[in-house]
């Protein structure tokens, strides 16, 4: 098994709870190990939730990290993914000021080539919304740092897996 | 009793429901889990829930310690003798931050416990208030579960599962944290007891492949070697684990929490493992061709170097936590599962075997350790007395019946290594957190679960001193244990690192000790001090025909050794001996 660093991204299907989140951050943070991202929602099945995390790890280090988080009551089970495996998307939202977009022609070309969509403009700022891959966002944040921006945030990764996930059959065994 | 059983039934059957406040609901869900006693400590936030019980008290017996964590580890020596689950409770704030220790160490010895802390009132939660602390937050990582009950009719819902929890697949600690609202307000009662969590599945299924794998290497192994921990325990495994290794001819070796799964004198029984274990198990280790660990963790404390543990071994791991498998050992065959099961399951499958050649190496191992280490301990020759012949003395007067609670340090170790079990359940030590202040406490608990057997508390000066308040609680509840304390006037074990491996400064390890027989007379406990070989016998005869609560103080030779010892970081097979 290689001991190198992967990125992997890992998917916790669990009841909702308010105290799990804490009890899933601790695992990593016992262990040392940053995370990169972490995005809650619900999810494809009625009353679960989904957690998608993103870590910097070895794969044996994954393994480990897979039973700890199942091994909580409350996680009904956890999937982890490599980049090939998974179609994935972050998003992120600029704020400009609005003169901007008159004084400096080329930001109309960038957010257009880069398929980011204006959500609103006033008369002293305007917001861009881009959805996309991490490489997608960096060199939108990259274009458009040389106009000054005023704010700048961006989401979790969230994810899907290419191949299925046997969750809600599992969930349907389960059930008592 | 009456009562508990009819709560009993109502839960089982009809259900119906009555009006009562959250707080008289707390003792319901406790009579209806079976529980009889519980140990804890009043104050503000859990104030209405001692109102109750001062009604129930003649249903559930609540033993009032001394400190709060003295009642965590009472209730861990209460579920370790017994096997069900201890219960404490503590107010919110301070009462409750004394509680983690014990949770901790309950959590990763795989101890079943319910912990009730009071909370402030919900409207005050997060507003710094009096005695307010996040005790869910606090107590996450160490506990099993937990949850925070804001509401008096969440009370059934999380007792019923705090007790499915605790006691189910690998135990562990659960606690439930109420608001003070929650236990005045009234609301329709009934219990149902949890009998499943869709998330949670206690055990594992059990690969019946894997299962013949495994007992295919057993049966092609020519120097197999079993490690069992305390899963067998636990599992309730312990006849289903003798048929096994009595038909495969397997010697087998003990963690610390394993021991008394099997008695001590079987002959299949070749010790304990580990950093202070017998020596040919931990030699053997690096020589065997087939190691089958049996509901055990491959603790660091076991395995010492893990790129030198037990390489030229094929693994097999009989584990019901999945998150154990290949967490520092990497198995060859892993069977998930109950010990009872699996084991049950495997003996059809493995041959009849003897292994005697194999068998004649740990003979022989054996006898340079009592050359080099045992016949030194048990039969010295110097005039210091050595904690061990204290061990042996009890053991005779005994015959091996008692349960010996120890605490932290040398005398545990010592204590492990020399103690004569019998009968299951009886060596109960804090074995993965390395409790100081442990065994007093939880002698208590197990005297008051088990009260038929004798139970010996063995401590050093050290950890007897961190929680000796709870002679307090032996007075009060009349509870006989019977305590030894080894007084080498220093942390011994520490004392030993330092002279090992630092050079002889001894920082801050001499103990200038108190008049412990004075103290133990001021809460009324017989007690005696033994300096003198001559007078040891006699002492201990003295200690266990006493009725009630003993305490015999034994001054051993200050600087004394336990070996073998496998030096932090170094492999198995490199085990020392002096």
């Amino acid at each position: 098994m290689s001991t190198e660093n992967k990125q992997f991204t890992i998917s916790i299907y669990t009841e909702n709870n308010i105290g799990l989140l804490n009890r899933i951050s601790a695992i990593f943070q016992r262990r040392h190990i940053n995370i990169e991202s972490l995005n809650t929602s619900p999810s494809e099945i009625d009353g679960v939730s989904r957690f998608t995390i993103v870590v910097n790890i070895t794969e044996s280090q994954m393994k480990k990290i897979q039973g700890q988080i199942e091994k909580q009551v409350e996680v009904i089970k956890a999937f982890y993914h490599t980049e090939e495996e998974i179609i994935y998307q972050e998003s992120c939202i600029f704020k400009m000021r609005s003169n901007l977009l008159f004084d400096e022609r080329q930001i109309q070309n960038i957010i257009k080539e880069s398929n980011a969509r204006i959500v609103t403009v006033n008369r002293d700022f305007f917001v861009i919304e881009k959805s996309g891959r991490k490489e997608e966002i960096d060199l939108l944040h990259r274009e458009l740092t040389v106009f000054g921006i005023m704010q700048f945030t961006r989401s979790g990764r969230i994810a899907v897996t290419k191949d299925e996930m046997k969750i809600s059959s599992m969930l349907k065994a389960l059930q008592h | 009793m009456k009562e508990t059983q009819t709560i009993q039934n109502k839960a089982e059957s009809t259900a119906t429901t009555e009006r009562i406040s959250g707080s008289e609901a707390v003792i319901k869900c406790l009579l209806a889990e079976g529980v009889e006693t519980l140990y804890g400590y009043p104050g503000g936030a859990i104030m209405p829930v001692y109102d109750e019980l001062y009604k129930y008290q003649d249903q559930i017996h609540h033993v009032l310690t001394r400190h709060e964590q003295g009642a965590t580890h009472s209730a861990q020596g209460y579920a370790r003798i017994s096997g069900k689950v201890g219960v404490c409770m503590a107010t919110s704030g301070p009462g409750a931050t004394n509680l983690i220790t014990g949770i901790a160490d309950a959590q990763i010895d795989s101890t079943p416990m319910v912990c009730i802390t009071g909370q402030v009132g919900s409207h005050l939660l997060g507003s710094d208030a009096f005695q307010e602390t996040d005790i869910v937050g606090i107590s996450t990582p160490v506990t099993k579960w937990n949850c925070q009950v804001t509401k008096a009719s969440q009370i059934p819902e999380a007792f019923a599962k705090a007790f499915f929890i605790a006691r189910s697949g690998r135990p562990g600690p659960v606690l439930i944290d109420i608001t003070k609202d929650a236990q005045f307000e009234e609301f329709d009662f009934t219990y149902q007891k949890c009998k499943g969590i869709r998330s949670y599945k206690p055990v594992p299924d059990t690969d019946e492949n894997a299962l013949k794998a495994a007992a295919e290497l057993i049966n092609a192994a020519k120097k197999p070697l079993v490690v069992w921990g305390q899963g067998v325990i636990l599992g309730k495994a312990e006849e289903e684990f003798k048929a096994v290794i009595e038909k495969a001819g397997i010697p087998s070796a003990w963690t610390i929490l394993g021991a008394s799964a099997i008695p001590t004198a079987h002959p299949l029984n070749v010790g304990m493992v580990g950093m202070h274990g017998n020596y040919a198990p931990n030699v053997l280790t690096n020589e065997c061709d087939v190691l089958i660990a049996i509901g055990m963790r491959f603790d660091d404390r076991v395995t010492g170097n893990l790129d030198t543990y037990a390489k030229q071994a094929k693994i097999i791991h009989f584990e019901i936590d999945p998150a154990e498998i290949d967490k520092n050992v990497k198995t060859d065959i892993a069977v998930l599962g109950n010990a009872k099961t699996s084991l049950k399951r495997l003996l059809p499958l493995v041959n009849k075997n003897s292994h005697n050649d194999w068998h004649q190496e740990f003979k022989n191992l054996y006898e340079i350790e009592f050359e080099k280490v045992i016949k030194h301990d048990l039969h010295p020759t110097k005039e210091g007395l050595t904690m061990a012949e204290v061990l042996k003395e009890i053991n005779i007067q005994t015959k091996g019946d008692a349960a010996i609670v120890s605490d932290v340090g040398q005398h545990q170790m010592i204590a492990c290594r020399y103690a004569e079990f019998n009968k299951t359940k009886s060596n109960i030590t804090s074995g993965g957190l390395g409790t100081m202040g442990f065994a007093l406490p939880a002698a208590i608990g197990a005297k008051m679960a088990a009260p038929d057997r004798e139970v010996v508390m063995i401590a050093g000066d050290g950890g007897y001193q961190m929680t000796i308040q709870e002679l307090g609680t032996i007075f009060q509840q009349k509870v006989p244990v019977k305590i030894v304390v080894l007084n080498n006037e220093f942390l011994g074990m520490v004392r030993q690192w330092q002279q090992l491996f630092f050079d002889k400064r001894y920082a801050s390890t001499e103990m200038t000790n108190p008049d412990f027989i004075a103290i133990a007379k001021g809460y009324s406990i017989e007690a005696k001090k033994v300096t003198e070989r001559k007078d040891l016998k006699t002492a201990i005869k003295d200690m266990i025909d006493c009725e009630g609560p003993y305490f015999l103080e034994v001054r051993v030779e200050k600087e004394d050794n336990v070996f073998p010892m496998i030096p932090t970081g170094a492999s198995v097979s490199d085990i020392r001996l002096e």
